[in-house]
């Protein structure tokens, strides 16, 4: 589904993907952890399609398309999403109608009739109680005043609504309690089908044990230096990220 | 992303869609300013005396004033000299029935989507048509009529209704109050005249669409609007003008009296021809709007939402001279290219437990600037006078200005007065965040920019909300980077 060849990105003029190779087939999860500031973010955001990015090298294929050609509207049409590390706020505009406006607007791409208001009302409903999100909070101004985990339940309702492909979650858990954490994850876990993938960025174990990844992938400095299945992510939390250097044949200090 | 940028330019420059010019022919003055002209337009209209006279006062009045320079825009001296002050299109004298009216013009406003056709009206608003000097056609005025309404040209109120308008006109926007307004005085050709009886609310809204056609051409219009004890009203006013190179003066006034728990509520939409990418032509839009809470419990409401216009001079006030009256002034006002706005409200704390409130919300793109200038004023015997004022900028690039003025007098000790105010600019990040849920990026600024002006979008009659939004994002197109 999603084929990643030495991707290399920068931003003004610092390198910060040195070379992602990356191989994603429907159906699988992926997890993908790693120190702060190792370039997670980055490669969600390139992938996504961000335009303070340049993409220096390498090439990415979704669905057999090439991605980086297209427009970051075209991509999520195509079924990618992000789920933000840090979602936006646009005060004045409801989480109902920005989500009806963008449902809209991909099944405009993909020729189909705009939903009607019944059809629309069901199926918010519907994944309302997947991600046990209140309707009050989506009448209000999006993410405007939104606590952190309500953001983060917020865009999973959205990954929900929009039924994507292809899902990269950017650190959802961070600023979950530990409910809400069970809650995110099962409705991860109840769209997840044969036909889409996922892609789990986190610091945390505790997520993989809700949502349990086919592979965990470790970023370091621009590169995936390690891969493994989901007991990777165990051995992280053990040992902390000085294994890894320590593989590299990096200095540890003390 | 550039290169999108690009394209949207494009489609920003051929934006104007109501920039054509329709071949009327037209009955004119020659160009110029005198006592002749003013005489000339008042023997076209068939006018009785004392009209000619308060015209010719006005005139006179005129002469001695200087044209305003506080404002926060800059533009090229008018010659007044090279204006013409009457215009109106060539068609049979009077009309027995809308069905009279000249196909040709008729087609104008059908191309405005405004039909003059009563059986494929608008949804219950009664329109008043004027282009250019004259108003040509007013629908559904038998209905309002069976009522006591009267919603009719001013033209026609002089020659019916005289006493009404000996009474009421210049009363709340004296003659010699500003430049403008004296010069709309002397030359006004037409505009719209409302009478709403004691006690009747109107069962529809009234409306008035103004159209620029004919070249070199000032439109002076002039609405006068009274509501009587216990009425109700809510008026809109809409308007457009072809592209043409040369700017174009628009110098209307506009003037609502509410008696005694009367409320009027007057909306309008203003999309004058803004000019084009470079700055170039568009229209000089000098308004005096105001209206005078005279009685008890009344209450006045502006809503405007700006598009258009070279440059914009507009102030709709209120005078809160009815003990517990409330004044309210809702606006949304768009700059975009080189356009100017200094626009804003008064509102005038007279009576006791008067009430004001001003929202207004200016988004500025481009090289445009865009001002909010308001003055709040609570008099020595305006006991417990309150006014809350919120206005908000937001601005798209960095080229743009976003300014403040809000003046503040107050003479009781007992007024509350709160003002608070924001500027914030659409992000980067939020475009992308949208564009990452399958929004292209025209659709996200018309998004955000209509989640910023929800307020005062909410405050529109249903008819005109739909049209205002678009418009909106029409305006903005291709101003984002
Ligand atoms: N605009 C920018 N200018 C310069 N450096 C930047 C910019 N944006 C990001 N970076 C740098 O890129 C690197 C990777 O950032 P990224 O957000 O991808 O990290 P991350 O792996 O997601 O970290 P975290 O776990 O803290 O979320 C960091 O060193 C960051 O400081
Ligand atoms: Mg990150």
């Amino acid at each position: 589904m999603l084929s990643i060849k030495n991707l290399q990105a920068r931003i003004e003029e610092k390198e910060i993907l040195k070379g992602i190779n990356l191989e994603i087939k429907a159906g699988e999860v992926h997890a993908i952890m790693g120190p702060n500031g190792s370039g997670k973010s980055t490669l969600a955001s390139v992938l996504a399609g961000r335009s303070d990015y340049e993409v220096t090298g390498g090439t990415v294929e979704f669905q057999g398309k090439d991605l980086l050609e297209l427009a970051p509207e075209d991509r999520a049409r195509e079924g990618v999403f992000l789920a933000f590390q840090y979602p936006i706020e646009i005060p004045g505009v409801s989480t109902t109608n920005f989500i009806k406006t963008a449902v809209n607007e991909v099944r405009k791409y993909r020729g189909e009739e705009p939903m009607d208001a019944v059809a629309f009302l069901k199926k918010m409903k519907e994944k309302m109680k997947l991600v046990e999100i209140d309707q009050s909070l989506l009448s209000r101004s999006l993410n405007e005043g939104f606590s952190g985990g309500e953001k983060k339940r917020n865009e999973i309702f959205q990954m929900a609504m929009l039924e994507p492909k292809f899902a990269i979650l950017d650190e959802t858990d961070s600023g979950l309690d530990i409910d809400a954490l069970r809650i995110v994850a099962e409705g991860v876990n109840k769209l997840k089908s044969k036909d889409n993938a996922t892609l789990v960025i986190t610091h945390y174990q505790r997520l993989l044990e809700y949502i349990v990844p086919d592979y965990v992938h470790v970023l370091y400095k621009g590169r995936i230096v390690k891969s493994g299945g989901k007991e990777l992510a165990l051995e992280l939390e053990e040992k902390g990220y000085d294994f890894i250097k320590e593989e590299l044949g990096e200095e540890v200090e003390a | 992303m550039s290169e999108m940028l690009t394209t949207l330019e494009q489609t920003a420059l051929s934006e104007y869609k109501y920039g054509w010019v329709t071949n009327i022919e037209a009955d004119e003055a020659p160009p110029g300013l005198s006592e002749d002209i003013v005489r000339f337009i008042s023997a076209k209209k068939n006018e009785p005396e004392w009209m000619l006279d308060w015209r010719l006062k006005a005139y006179r009045h005129w002469l001695k004033m200087s044209e305003p320079e506080w404002a926060n825009v800059k533009y090229p001296k008018v010659d007044y000299n090279a204006i013409k002050y009457y215009s109106a299109p060539k068609q049979k004298k009077t009309l027995n029935s809308l069905d009279e009216v000249d196909p040709e013009l008729r087609a104008t406003f059908e191309k405005l989507g405004i039909s003059l056709d009563e059986q494929k009206r608008l949804s219950n608003v009664a329109v008043d048509a004027v282009i250019d000097s004259v108003s040509i056609a007013t629908t559904f005025k038998k209905q309002l009529a069976e009522l006591g309404i009267i919603f009719c040209s001013m033209s026609e109120a002089i020659q019916e209704h005289p006493e009404l308008i000996k009474k009421w006109l210049g009363s709340v926007v004296p003659m010699t109050d500003n430049y403008f307004s004296a010069l709309n005085s002397a030359v006004f050709s037409d505009g719209s005249f409302c009478y709403i009886p004691k006690g009747v609310k109107s069962p529809m809204e009234l409306s008035t669409y103004f159209r620029i056609n004919a070249e070199n051409t000032g439109q002076f219009e002039r609405t006068l609007i009274v509501a009587e004890e216990g009425s109700y009203v809510s008026y809109l006013e809409g308007c457009t003008a072809p592209m043409r190179d040369e700017n174009q003066l628009h110098a209307a006034v506009v003037e609502i009296v509410a008696l005694d728990n009367a409320e009027v509520k007057y909306s309008t939409v203003q999309n004058w021809y803004p000019g084009d990418k470079d700055g170039k032509g568009g229209i000089y839009n000098f308004v005096t709007k105001r209206g005078i809470c005279a009685g008890v419990n009344s209450k006045i409401s502006w809503t405007q939402v700006e598009t258009g216009s070279a440059v914009t001079w507009k102030y709709p006030s209120v005078i809160l001279k009815g003990d517990n009256s409330q004044g309210e002034f809702y606006s949304v006002a768009v700059t975009n290219n080189h356009q100017q706005a200094d626009t804003g409200t008064k509102m005038m704390h007279i009576g006791k437990n008067t009430r004001s409130r001003i929202v207004s919300k200016g988004i500025s793109a481009g090289f445009s600037q865009n001002s909010y200038r308001g003055l709040v004023q609570v008099g020595k015997n305006a006991i417990n006078a309150r006014n809350f004022s919120q206005c908000d900028s937001l601005l798209l690039g960095d080229k743009c200005g976003a300014h403040t003025f809000p003046y503040i007098e107050v003479k009781n000790s007992t007024a509350q007065v709160e003002h608070e105010a924001t500027t914030s600019k659409i992000g980067e990040d939020q475009i992308f965040y949208c564009n990452q849920r399958g929004l292209d990026t025209e659709t996200a600024v018309a998004l955000i920019i209509n989640g910023f002006a929800k307020e005062v979008m909410n405050q529109l009659p249903m008819e005109f909300a739909v049209e205002a939004q678009k418009l909106l994002a029409i305006s903005l197109e291709g101003s984002v980077g």
